[in-house]
């Protein structure tokens, strides 16, 4: 067999892998739907306003209910003493000067 | 028609035999590619996913929390003002929120304490999310002792494991009475930790903020959209460690690739000019370089973007955990919805094949127009 022909073939293998992934993740919506309303009726009954994601500090447990500083503590920007503040940076408060 | 494809299929012949030459070189080339490919995919396609979720569970959060200040600090709201509040025009009511962190010196992991609005356990009973079930092996009926703030040791029967599926949110729970709340934590009675407003019309929001916050300036408001946005900021992939790290393997991935793309060998010259000596066109030249390229940029691209989503959807972005877990003891088990952003991938295409592609065209044009005599020398 040519070369070009097994190049076109694993390329053509590889597009139509891409697509079955992409059908996957519109079959797997519905379910996705399912487990998110467990979730979002959870949020609901207790009245949550955060994702369980990070659990070390309350800074990243409840970011959207942290002091205004953090999680950047010390001062706006200052890098964060935790491995995963490193992944939040400070949420841009739109209604300035309440 | 057939004689273009018939030339492209040729000079495809051509390049895969002449990076066959190479091999050591181009196949670890393609795999350092497509390993950079991989993970920037990863990291697309997982915060994209944590967003969408983030959206999705908590469109049901309150409305607008309030908290108040006391020298900057977030401090004890007087149930009272939930009264004046709820008075407002346009606020449907205020609920006093109590909530808390706990420290399990046992497993070394914080809990979230909450007492829900309604539907409240009994008292002596609460419920808790699947992740410390399965931390502290507490499963439905069992005794959880927990120690309060007086040291006492209290014991809260679980009545109920939160389901697994919803770990996202509720991982870290435990839901109990207002009365072993405020047993618990010694809370002073007529305070809550915040208060959660709901409000009729959500466009009324940021008015009915700032008359909560002329009401009281010791306050601070935060209304839903604010709490989406902060978890848009958190996730958004600008901003990331992952994608630092990243963009340091990027850099060196460029320079490595520039290195070997644009430099061309000696060897490389040589074959030009021996291809040009024997009749071949600069535009074929160009061809062939345009194909060596693409063969490597484009399998790198669709298999890295394939494994990209295996590593997120399908284990759970596994490489990015001990990145995410940080710290913390409890963390949550958590499937993402799939779902693949094609203006994304697209991107990542064109930050990935074209540029490469360019870089290997380009230094081969310049060779591929000088005398093939001196090309050879």
């Amino acid at each position: 067999m040519r070369k070009s022909t097994i190049f076109l073939l694993v390329t053509a293998l590889n597009l139509v892998l891409l697509l079955l992934l992409a059908v996957h993740a519109r079959m797997g919506e519905q379910a996705a739907v399912a487990s998110c309303t467990v979730s979002a009726g959870l949020v609901k009954e207790f009245q949550l306003t955060d994702l369980c994601l990070f659990t070390e500090a309350r800074y990243t447990r409840h970011p959207s209910m942290a002091d205004f500083h953090a999680p950047f503590q010390d001062h706006p920007g200052a890098l964060d003493h935790f491995p995963s503040g490193s992944l939040v940076s400070p949420p841009c408060f739109s209604r300035e000067g309440l | 028609m057939s004689a273009q494809l018939a030339r492209h299929r040729n000079i495809i012949d051509f390049a895969l035999s002449s990076l066959l030459r190479r091999k050591t070189k181009n196949i670890s080339l393609l795999a350092v590619y497509t390993l950079i490919v991989v993970a920037i995919a990863s990291a697309m396609l997982f915060i994209n996913a944590l967003k969408r979720e983030a959206a999705a569970m908590l469109k049901d959060a309150p409305d607008m929390v309030v908290q108040k200040l006391v020298a900057g600090r977030h401090d004890l709201m007087p149930v009272s003002r939930g009264e004046v509040i709820g008075g407002i025009t346009g606020v449907r009511g205020a609920t006093p929120r109590l909530w808390g962190y706990y420290y399990d010196a046992v497993t070394r992991a914080n809990y979230t304490v909450t007492v829900p609005g309604g539907g409240q356990p009994a008292a002596g009973s609460i419920y808790i999310g699947s992740a410390i079930a399965r931390l502290t092996g507490f499963s439905h009926g069992d005794l959880m002792p927990l120690r309060t703030y007086k040291g006492e040791s209290q014991l809260l029967q679980v009545v109920r494991v939160l389901p697994a599926e919803a770990e996202l949110v509720s991982a870290d729970l435990i839901v109990v009475s207002e009365k072993d709340f405020r047993e618990l934590f010694s809370f002073p009675s007529g305070f809550a930790t915040d208060l959660a407003v709901s409000v009729g019309n959500p466009r009324e929001l940021a008015t009915i903020a700032t008359k909560i916050v002329s009401l009281f300036p010791d306050t601070r408001p935060i209304i839903k959209s604010e709490i989406l946005r902060t978890y848009d900021a958190i996730f958004d992939w600008r901003g990331g460690m992952i994608v630092v790290m990243f963009s340091v393997a990027v850099l060196a991935f460029i320079i490595f690739a520039w290195d070997k793309a644009s430099g061309l060998s000696a060897e490389e010259r040589r074959e030009i000019g021996i291809l040009k000596s024997i009749g071949w066109e600069t535009s074929d030249v160009l061809l062939l370089k345009f194909w060596e390229g693409a063969i490597i940029s484009l399998t790198a691209f669709l298999c890295g973007a394939a494994m990209a989503y295996c590593h997120v959807f399908f284990f759970s972005a596994s490489l990015f955990e001990h990145a995410l877990k940080g710290w913390a003891v409890l963390y949550p088990q958590f499937r993402l919805a799939p779902a693949i952003n094609a203006y994304q991938l697209t991107i990542l295409f064109f930050l990935t094949v074209v540029p490469y592609t360019a870089a290997t065209i380009i230094p081969s044009w310049r060779s591929a127009t000088v005398d093939p005599d001196s090309s050879m020398r």
